[in-house]
């Protein structure tokens, strides 16, 4: 099928994963604002949600429904076009970083005679580390523009805020995955995540968590700044700034700045448990692999990747509920003082272990 | 028309739509967004033209951490459309001079440059743009003026913090300044 020279096949399966990455998120992200509800229940010892459906399974899609039907205002000396620029930024930059995460490994699909390899895996590109780099920059533009436009003193603070903490960890988060990198020997995701094949080979474990214990905790504590989540969620906290970047917002703007937030966590769980966690690998996965046709084999490493990734969300969410919030000298304070350097020396012992131990 | 083509020329006039956005809008935030969005065109061609190391560091670089500052002094600063000071005649008249003096040097330039018109817009067959073959060019055969660049860096770094960083006003001095 080639019609104006584009293999069309490719282009269907493209779009088809792309959409199901995308509905998935969106489920996933619904889901997290039920999870995070009913965490903050038991461990403050209520019942959460349970009125809508069983165990209040119902109440996201209720929640969703409230706001569709809110009346929507845009403030009167809001910059308009750059107000509902800014929940739409966020959205979009929150979705883009999907592209490049492998969600299983590859299956082969006949269709009409014709063997088609299908990846699990929108682009492989050998620059996959660096894109998530460049998205997690940008995600800080809807933020920004929200809380600018909304003319309104406290959603300024809560934007410039926004961006200053983001930048910061940014540095320390970039330094500390060029460790990991210089352990992989690559940037492509893809690669990544084959080497950490099974779970124990050649007398160690093949998982990147075992190699950079470090420079996982320091990625870690950079991806709570990232996600604007407690204990550092500056941005919005309602005692100093009312509501924050998203003050003036109501309806299914101010919706899609929240659930952008939980599709953010779910990405960047998606990330932690890829990059460190050996992606979709699971111990015995070879013996598993022989057993299985090809098709099932790839659903059971999805299961085991999204296991990891809900385990990170149930982490971030114990995590939000137990520390209390920062003051924000202190983080900044900890991030340019405290992982900076210890992202900077983790680089320098990995680089001195390489080169006087495996140096070939 | 293949899709390197249709991507090409799509790229082209956003490029040049969002440039032109970047000089004609009134807002100032406006034009920043114009101007990340012309980084993103641009960072396309790096992409057909197989230089994807270049295309990322650009996004990085330029669009996620220079213009973040830009939006940031910007917004501080809150320039609005009716706050734009009124130019006087004579500088619109000296700056619509200088700007046409520019182009015509740039049209000069570009005519000199033996453009490739001839079907082949871009070449997307070329290996030197990925990651692996520029690292090794810069850190074997250009490794001297790069830890140079490197320093120069730093060296401004500190400057703009010895410049940033409060003085100690002395004694005799600040009894002038209360004065």
């Amino acid at each position: 099928m080639l019609l104006l020279s584009i293999d069309w096949i490719f282009f269907i399966e493209k779009i088809a994963l792309i959409l199901v990455i995308i509905l998935s998120s969106f489920g996933v992200a619904a889901y997290a604002t039920w999870g995070e509800r009913k965490v903050a229940a038991i461990m403050q010892d209520r019942i959460g949600p349970a009125r809508a459906g069983l165990f209040g399974l119902l109440q996201p899609l209720a929640d969703g429904g409230k706001l569709f039907f809110k009346e929507e205002i845009i403030p009167d000396h809001s910059t308009k076009t750059l107000f509902i620029l800014g929940p739409a930024l966020f959205m979009v930059t929150a979705l883009m970083t999907s592209a490049i995460i492998p969600w299983g490994p590859d299956f082969t699909l006949t269709i009409g005679g014709t063997v088609h390899s299908v990846a699990l895996q929108v682009a492989d590109i050998n620059i996959g580390i660096l894109y998530i780099f460049g998205v997690v920059s940008l995600g800080v533009y809807g933020i920004m523009l929200g809380g600018w436009s909304s003319n309104n003193k406290f959603s300024l603070l809560s934007a410039i805020r926004s961006a200053s903490q983001s930048i910061s960890y940014e540095l320390a988060m970039g330094l500390s995955l060029i460790a990991v990198l210089m352990v992989t020997q690559t940037l492509s995701l893809k690669t990544i995540v084959e080497q950490q094949h099974g779970f124990w080979a050649d007398g160690y474990f093949t998982w990147n968590f075992f190699k950079q214990p470090v420079a996982f905790l320091i990625f870690l504590v950079c991806s709570f700044a990232e996600l604007n989540r407690a204990p550092f969620d500056m941005p919005e906290c309602e005692s100093e700034l009312n509501m924050g970047y998203h003050q003036e917002y109501s309806s299914m703007k101010l919706g899609l700045y929240l659930f952008a937030e939980y599709i953010n966590m779910f990405i960047s769980s998606a990330v932690l448990a890829t990059v460190f966690f050996g992606g979709y690998n699971f111990p015995g996965m070879d013996a598993v692999r022989d057993a299985m046709p090809g098709g099932l084999f790839s659903i059971i490493c999805v299961t085991v990747l999204m296991v990891k990734v809900v385990g990170f969300i149930l982490f971030f969410m114990f995590i939000r509920w137990t520390l209390p919030r920062f003051r924000y000298d202190q983080l900044l304070n900890l991030g340019w003082k405290g992982l900076i350097p210890l992202a900077l020396i983790n680089l320098v012992i990995t680089g001195g272990v390489i080169l006087f131990f495996f140096n070939k | 028309m293949s899709l390197h083509e249709i991507l090409f020329w799509f790229l082209s006039a956003m490029a040049i739509g969002c440039a032109l956005g970047v000089i004609l809008s009134r807002n100032p935030v406006k034009s920043v967004l114009f101007l990340i969005a012309t980084f993103f065109a641009i960072s396309g061609h790096y992409v057909l033209m197989n230089a994807q190391f270049l295309a990322i560091v650009n996004i990085i670089v330029y669009a996620g951490a220079i213009m973040v500052l830009f939006l940031f002094v910007i917004m501080l600063m809150n320039l609005n459309a009716d706050a734009e000071p009124q130019k006087s005649r004579l500088v619109q008249f000296a700056a619509v001079l200088s700007g046409g003096a520019l182009f015509l040097v740039i049209i000069a330039a570009f005519t000199k440059a033996g453009l490739n018109i001839d079907g082949a817009a871009v070449d997307s067959s070329g290996e030197i743009g990925l990651i692996k073959n520029l690292g090794i060019a810069l850190f074997k055969d250009y490794v001297l003026p790069f830890e140079v660049s490197s320093v120069l860096f730093l060296s401004a770094m500190i400057g703009a913090m010895v410049l940033g960083k409060k003085e100690d006003v002395p004694n005799h001095l600040e009894s002038k300044i209360k004065n």
